[in-house]
Parts: structure tokens; sequence; C-alpha cells
């Protein structure tokens, strides 16, 4: 076999391994991707039902919180950046990158001081390579995501709001994270979280229009909307990385299928450039075959004269 | 007919039970509540503790709940629970372990969790 054959069929086998590779992360990610949607689904009811009960005491109760309250000057807030730990995925992690980066730019020339808070081991080197001050990080779970790291990540958030902002507190808390629109959508998105929009809440469960009744709050109004919201703030953190968990996978499944897609083109490529490199090869051979007889067959003729 | 609750006991991460039922008992933070139809609109912080629902075929369901939240209005009642497990989810032999583990590490949360899951699993049967 030829030098050039041989360097041709090498590249075949390694790229035909690479392909294997990329076609089985593909498989993976898309039964990921399901697996991320039915519990995005599963977590539906309580973060509807929670929100419902948000709205009742927003709208029903006069009570002032913290939470619920704008401040008159916000002076901190607090940025939620929710990245994976493992990149594999096209643009997912450059784009709600960006999306917070720009969020951060415009809170800042709003004249606050934004904290940011880091979910994933991507969004973390991003910030630590570029020496960024960063309040917190969690990473380790963004793939399949439980409520228990949920809690996790809202605890700090929740004690920096309810903290008077001269403490080191924050007034308002964003969240930038992947909305999963569908298997060939994934967006970022940025939104405040707290203090609440009600009217905002009430569009989005579509409870608008609904008249709320009055409720009669055991033990009391202050106390119910205490342990209330939290309870909101984790199940929408839960939710946010849910949808994000599941953009990951959906957007790892497209970048593999085009790796996939890309490999196979390869593979085809080279094989026709194998084919010509052999048939080079053939043709070089007969052509020296047939000119080696033919020189025989001369000097065979000139010695038989 | 008499009328009846429409009731959704759900966890953070999934719906528990829902169904029809006469009677909805549940513990708040200032103590047990019982919940029938036509009762007045009510939003309440829960205790973990068992809560037993009434069905309308005349069963009983228990369920062990940690923390969360009741709230009816409209005959809708929906109880918001971090995590709830219905009785008969519950082994009993593990919430044992756990509570006698609880005990010795002197960890009275956890040690009132187990408490709690236990008293709901035999009051199931």
């Amino acid at each position: 076999m030829g030098a050039q054959l041989r360097v041709y069929k090498r590249r075949i086998r390694s790229v035909t391994a690479t392909k294997k590779i990329t076609k089985a992360m593909e498989m993976i990610a898309a039964s990921r991707v399901v697996k991320a949607q039915r519990k995005v689904a599963a977590s539906t009811p309580y973060a509807r039902e929670l929100t419902r009960a948000v709205t009742a005491v927003g709208t029903g109760s006069n009570t002032k919180h913290p939470l619920t309250t704008e401040a008159e000057n916000p002076a901190r807030v607090a940025v939620l950046l929710l990245t994976s730990d493992r990149g594999l995925a096209g643009a997912f992690n450059a784009n709600a990158i960006k999306a917070a980066e720009q969020l951060t730019e415009r809170l800042e020339r709003e004249g606050k001081q934004v904290e940011t808070y880091i979910v994933g081991r991507r969004g973390v080197a991003h910030y630590n390579f570029r020496e960024r001050k960063v309040a917190e990080t969690f990473t380790g779970f963004t793939d399949e995501p439980s409520y228990a790291d949920a809690k996790k990540v809202a605890a700090p958030l929740i004690e920096a709001l309810q903290t008077e902002t001269a403490d080191g507190g924050v007034d308002e808390l964003h969240i930038v994270y992947t909305e999963f629109v569908s298997m060939m959508t994934q967006t970022a998105v940025d939104s405040r979280m707290l203090p609440l929009r009600l009217d905002e809440v009430a569009e989005k469960t579509s409870t608008k229009g609904e008249i709320l009744p009055l409720f009669d709050f055991e033990p009391s109004a202050e106390d119910v909307l205490d342990a209330l919201l939290p309870r909101y703030v984790e199940s929408r953190i839960y939710n946010a990385l849910l949808q994000s968990a599941a953009s990951k996978h959906a957007a790892t499944r497209r970048a593999m299928k085009s790796a996939t897609d890309n490999a196979g083109e390869l593979i085809n490529t080279l094989s026709r450039l194998a084919n010509a490199a052999r048939q080079a090869e053939i043709t070089q051979e007969i052509s020296e075959i047939v000119g080696g007889a033919s020189a025989l067959a001369d000097a065979n003729a000139g010695s038989d004269n | 007919m008499a009328a009846e609750l429409h009731v959704a006991l759900v966890a953070a991460d999934r719906e528990v039970w829902s169904g029809e039922a006469t009677l909805v008992v549940a513990r708040t933070t200032s103590g047990d509540i019982g919940v029938m139809p036509g009762h007045q609109p009510l939003l309440g912080v829960l205790e973990s503790g068992p809560v037993t629902i009434r069905t309308r075929e005349g069963g009983t369901v228990v369920a062990a709940v940690h923390g969360g939240f009741i709230s009816f209005a409209d005959d809708k009642l929906s109880l918001l629970a971090e995590t709830a497990e219905l009785s008969d989810e519950i082994d009993v032999k593990s919430v044992e372990q756990e509570l006698a583990r609880a005990k010795a590490e002197d960890d009275p949360e956890a040690e009132r969790r187990a408490d709690v899951r236990l008293r709901a699993a035999t009051a199931g049967r």
C-alpha cells in the first residue's frame, strides 16, 4: 500500500471512532432531554399552586414585606447566573454568560452594585479567568438538579435579601437562565425575581381576571408571607435549574448531531480521496509494468537483430 | 349529594396525591385544622406532621408532610409541601433505623422528621 493511501485510511479510522463517540453522546443527550422535560412538568403543579398562593397574599393583604416592596433606591442587586458544569453544548454557556453580562452592564448603568452568584463550572471558569468578583458559586449538580440543590442555591440569596443593604444585603434579585422553548430553540433570558411584580406573576399563571377570594390567614398574613416567599424563591430557582438542564441537554444533542454529521461528511470525502489514491497507485503500477515490458521487448528486439 | 373537596397534595418535584375528599386534617403552626367542603378561604403554614385525607369512597389517605402550605378556596384544597410521602410509600424499617440514628446523633430535626413519617406510616395501616 502506498504512503498516501495509508494516511487516508488512518484518518478514516480515527474519524469513524470520533463519529461513534459523538453519536453516542447525541443519543445520551436526547434521552436526558426527555427526562429533564419530565422533571420540569412534574414540578409545575407545585410552582403553580405556590404562585397562586403568593399572589393571593400579595394582593389580599396590605402586608409590607421586604421581599415584596420595592426599595426606593436599590443600591445593590444580586444576579444569579445558571450555566452548566460541562461544555460540548454549542453556544449554550456563551449565550447565558453574554445575557448575564448585558444585564450586569445595564444594572451598573442604573447605578447599582452587582453581586454575582454563579451555578455551573463553565460560568465559574469564565468569571475566574477574567478575575471578576463572584459572591458565591455552586457546582456539581447542573445535569440533574434536585430540589435540595435549589434550596442550597437559594439559601444565601434569601439571606442576602433579608439583610439590610448597609450591612451587605441586596435589594433585588435577578436570575439569568436558559429557557427551554422547544427541542430546537433555547433562549437565554433574564428576569427579576424579587421584589415581586404581582401583576406579572398573575399574568404568567393566567390567574389574571380571576377574582381571588378573601383568604383567612393562619396564623397571620405576615407569617404566611414570611414562610411563603423563601419557598417561592426556591421553587423559581428549581424551575430555572431544571429548564437550564433541559436546555443544556438539548444544546448538547444538537452540537453532537452536527459533529456526527460533519464526521460522516469527512469520512465520505476521505473515502473518495483514498479511492482516488488507490486508483492512482494502480494506474501507476500498470504504467510501470507496461513501460517495463515494452522496454524489455525493445531490448530483446534489439539483441535479436 | 354532599359537596366535595378537590384535593391536590403536591411536593416540590411531583404530584403526590389528588382526588375527591370529604375531610382533610392537617397540622398548621397554630394547631391541627380540619377542612370540610364549604370552609372559608384559608391560607396557612404547615408544620411537619401527618396529613389525613378522608376520601369520598370512605377510605383514608395518610401522608407525612414536611413544611409547606395549605390553601383552600372554592372547594379546592391544595397542600404544598417540600417533601411529602404517602403512608404506603414509607418503608417502616428504614425509618426506624433513621429514627435510631437521629436519636444517637442528637439531631432533633431529623428525629422529628423520622417520627412524623413513622406515625404517618402506622396511622395509614
